[in-house]
C-alpha cells in the first residue's frame, strides 16, 4: 500500500471535467438522433419486412448487422426504433416536468398543509422501490406505450417536485415576489409568469440528467413487455424479442438493441452531467 | 434512543399503511367493475368466479372496511386465490420467495464486496489511474440497464465460453451458486457505482481528520490507518448505503429474473401483470413494499449503533 495522503474529494465538478468524453458523447447523441430523423431515407429495409428465408442470419453485405428469427433486418430495425426509443423519454419528462414544477411551486408558494399534503404524498411514492410503482399503475391500467410514459411520468414526478420545491423556498422570498404583489399581482400570476420562469434554467439542467433514467426505465418497461408492443422496433422490446435466440447461439438479435440502449444512455449520462452543470453555473 | 426508534417505527407504520391502501384501493382506478378487474377480466368469467371474488374482498361493504379485512387477512397471510394458476397467491409468493431472497443475498455480497473493494482501491490510489478506472467503470455499468447487463453476460459466460447455465435455478448449494452467479451479477453491476463512490468520498473524509494526522506522525504503518483508523471511521455511511442498495434490489428482481427465467416473485409479478391476475401482483407489490421499507427503517435505526455521533443529530 502506497503512503498516499488522502484528502477530502473536491466537491464541485469543475476539476473533473473531460472534454473528450464529453464531445464522443455528444457525437454519439448526435448522430442517434440523426439516425431516428433520417431512418426512413437510411435504412436499408422496412423495419418490419419479413424474409423467413434469412432468418437470424450474421453480418453480411445484405444484412450489415444481421436479422432476428423473422428475417427482418437488425440494422433497419435498430435505425426506426431510435424513434421511439428517444420520443417517449421526452414526454414522460414533459409529464414530470409539469406535474413536478407546479406541485414543487405550489408547496414552496403556499406552505402549511398543501406542503405537508404534497409531501406526504410524496413519500408514499418513494416507498415503492425502484420501477414498482410504475408497474402498480401498469397492472391496473394495462400496458402499451401511452400507458408506460404516463405513469412513469408520474412516477418521477416526486423527484422533480422535490426539486422545483428546494429552488422556489429560496425565490419566493425575493424581493422581486414581493415587489409584484404590492403591484397587485395576483400569485398565480406571479408563479406562472416571474418564478417559474426564473427557475426554468436550473429544472431543465435537472431533467437533462433525469433523461438517462428515464431511456432506462422505458427500455426496461418495454422489455418486460409493458411498453410498446409488436411489431414495433422499440429497443427495449426487440432485447426481449431477440432473447430466445441467444441460446441458440445468435446472439445479434438481442445485442444490437442492447448495445443501442447503453451506448445512448452512458452518452446522455456523461453529456448531460456536462449540460447540466453549465445550465446550473450561468444563473 | 427510545423516543428515536418509536419515532421512526411510528412512521414505518404510517407508511406501510399509506402504501398498503394504494395497492389495495388502485383495484377502483381499473376502469370498469372491480370484481371483474379483480377475477382477471370477462374473457374466463363464470358466475362462481365473481361470486367468490365478491366474497374474498367484501366488495359489498365499504371501502374503509373492505380494507381493513383486505390488510387482516394479508396480515395472517390468506392473500387470496389466483384465478390464473388455480392456486392460493399465498402458496404462490411462498414457493417462489426462496429463489428471490437467494437472488437478493447473492447480489448484495458481490456489490459490497466489489464496490467497497473499488472504492477502498480508488481512495488509497486516489487521483491515479486507478482512481480514474475506477469511477468510469462504475459509472459506465450503472449506466447499462440489467437486462442488457443480463443479455451480455449470458452471451458471453453462457453461450459463448459455457461457463454458466443460462436459465434455471439449479438445485443444491453448488448447483444454486452456480446458477444464480449470472443473475446477481447483472442485480450488482448498477450498485457498484454509488457503492465505490460512497465508500470513496467516507474514506476520504475520514482521512481528512486530525487523528489520522497524528497517527501518520506518531509512525503507525498505512496498512493500520486505512484499516483502523479510516474505514472504521468510514463505515457508518457505506453501510447504510449498502443496506439502502439492498432493500432497492428487491425491485430489481422484477427484471432480472425475467432475463433469467427464474422462478421468483419478482417474474411472478411480471408474469401476473401479462396475465391480468391482479390478486397476485397486489400480493407481490405488498410483499416487496414491506421488504423495502422495514429494511431501509433498520438501516436508519443501525446507523447510530456503528456511529455514535449520529445520536445527536435529530432526523428531519
Amino acid at each position: 500500500m502506497t503512503t498516499l495522503a488522502l484528502r477530502p474529494v473536491a466537491t464541485g465538478r469543475k476539476g473533473h471535467r473531460r472534454p473528450l468524453g464529453v464531445l464522443i458523447a455528444a457525437a454519439v447523441l448526435a448522430l442517434v438522433v440523426l439516425a431516428a430523423a433520417l431512418a426512413p431515407l437510411i435504412a436499408p429495409y422496412a423495419p418490419d419486412a419479413i424474409d423467413l428465408s434469412a432468418s437470424l442470419a450474421g453480418t453480411s453485405a445484405d444484412h450489415l448487422l444481421g436479422t432476428d428469427s423473422s428475417g427482418q433486418d437488425l440494422l433497419s430495425r435498430v435505425l426506426h426504433g431510435a424513434r421511439t426509443s428517444l420520443i417517449a423519454p421526452l414526454l414522460l419528462l414533459a409529464v414530470a416536468a409539469v406535474l413536478g414544477v407546479a406541485l414543487g411551486v405550489l408547496s414552496a408558494w403556499h406552505g402549511g398543509w398543501i406542503d405537508a399534503l404534497v409531501s406526504r404524498i410524496t413519500d408514499v411514492m418513494y416507498a415503492f422501490p425502484g420501477l414498482l410503482f410504475t408497474v402498480l399503475i401498469i397492472a391496473v391500467f394495462g400496458t402499451g406505450t401511452t400507458t408506460s410514459v404516463l405513469a412513469l411520468g408520474l412516477a418521477f414526478t416526486p423527484t422533480v417536485a422535490r426539486y422545483t420545491r428546494s429552488l422556489a423556498l429560496s425565490e419566493v422570498r425575493k424581493p422581486y415576489v414581493d415587489a409584484y404583489r404590492v403591484q397587485g399581482m395576483g400569485g398565480t400570476r406571479i408563479c406562472a409568469l416571474h418564478l417559474v420562469p426564473n427557475l426554468g434554467r436550473s429544472v431543465l439542467g435537472y431533467l437533462v440528467v433525469l433523461f438517462g433514467e428515464a431511456v432506462m426505465s422505458l427500455a426496461t418497461l418495454s422489455y418486460l413487455g409493458f411498453g410498446a408492443q409488436p411489431p414495433s422496433s422499440d429497443w427495449g422490446l426487440m432485447v426481449q424479442e431477440g432473447q430466445s435466440a441467444v441460446v441458440q447461439g445468435a446472439l445479434l438479435p438481442a445485442l444490437v438493441p442492447g448495445t443501442a440502449i447503453a451506448l445512448v444512455v452512458v452518452s446522455v449520462n456523461v453529456a448531460g452531467v456536462w449540460a447540466a452543470d453549465r445550465l446550473g453555473s450561468q444563473d | 434512543m427510545l423516543a428515536r426508534i418509536s419515532r421512526r417505527l411510528a412512521g414505518l407504520l404510517a407508511t406501510l399503511f399509506a402504501a398498503s391502501f394504494v395497492i389495495f384501493a388502485a383495484v377502483y382506478a381499473a376502469p370498469g367493475d372491480p370484481a371483474v378487474f379483480l377475477a382477471g377480466g370477462r374473457d374466463k368469467l363464470t358466475p362462481e368466479r365473481l361470486a367468490s371474488v365478491r366474497a374474498q374482498y367484501h366488495l359489498d361493504e365499504p371501502l374503509v372496511v373492505q380494507y381493513g379485512r383486505w390488510l387482516w387477512d394479508c396480515v395472517h397471510l390468506d392473500l387470496g386465490r389466483s384465478f390464473q394458476y388455480s392456486d392460493q397467491v399465498g402458496d404462490l409468493v411462498s414457493a417462489r420467495l426462496p429463489t428471490t431472497l437467494q437472488l437478493v443475498a447473492y447480489a448484495t455480497v458481490l456489490f459490497v464486496v466489489l464496490g467497497v473493494g473499488a472504492g477502498i482501491l480508488a481512495a488509497v490510489r486516489r487521483s491515479t489511474w486507478v482512481d480514474s478506472a475506477v469511477v468510469g467503470g462504475t459509472t459506465l455499468a450503472a449506466s447499462v440497464p440489467s437486462f442488457v447487463a443480463a443479455i451480455a453476460l449470458v452471451s458471453l459466460f453462457g453461450v459463448q465460453l459455457g461457463w454458466f447455465p443460462v436459465t434455471g435455478s439449479g438445485t443444491g448449494i453448488a448447483g444454486t451458486l452456480h446458477h444464480l452467479t449470472l443473475p446477481a451479477l447483472s442485480l450488482a453491476l448498477g450498485a457498484l457505482a454509488i457503492i465505490s463512490r460512497v465508500t470513496r468520498q467516507a474514506m476520504a473524509d475520514a482521512a481528512a481528520s486530525d487523528h489520522v494526522e497524528a497517527a501518520r506522525a506518531s509512525g503507525v504503518p498505512e496498512r493500520d490507518i486505512i484499516r483502523r483508523h479510516v474505514l472504521r471511521n468510514a463505515l457508518g455511511p457505506i453501510v447504510t448505503m449498502c443496506g439502502l442498495v439492498m432493500a432497492g434490489m428487491l425491485a430489481g428482481t422484477v427484471v432480472v429474473e425475467t432475463a433469467f427465467g427464474l422462478s421468483g416473485i419478482g417474474s411472478l409479478l411480471v408474469g401476473s401483470i401479462n396475465a391480468h391476475d391482479f390478486p397476485v401482483a397486489q400480493a407481490v407489490l405488498l410483499l416487496m413494499v414491506t421488504g423495502y421499507v422495514v429494511v431501509t427503517t433498520a438501516v436508519d435505526l443501525v446507523h447510530p449503533l456503528l456511529d455514535p455521533r449520529v445520536k445527536e443529530v435529530r432526523p428531519a
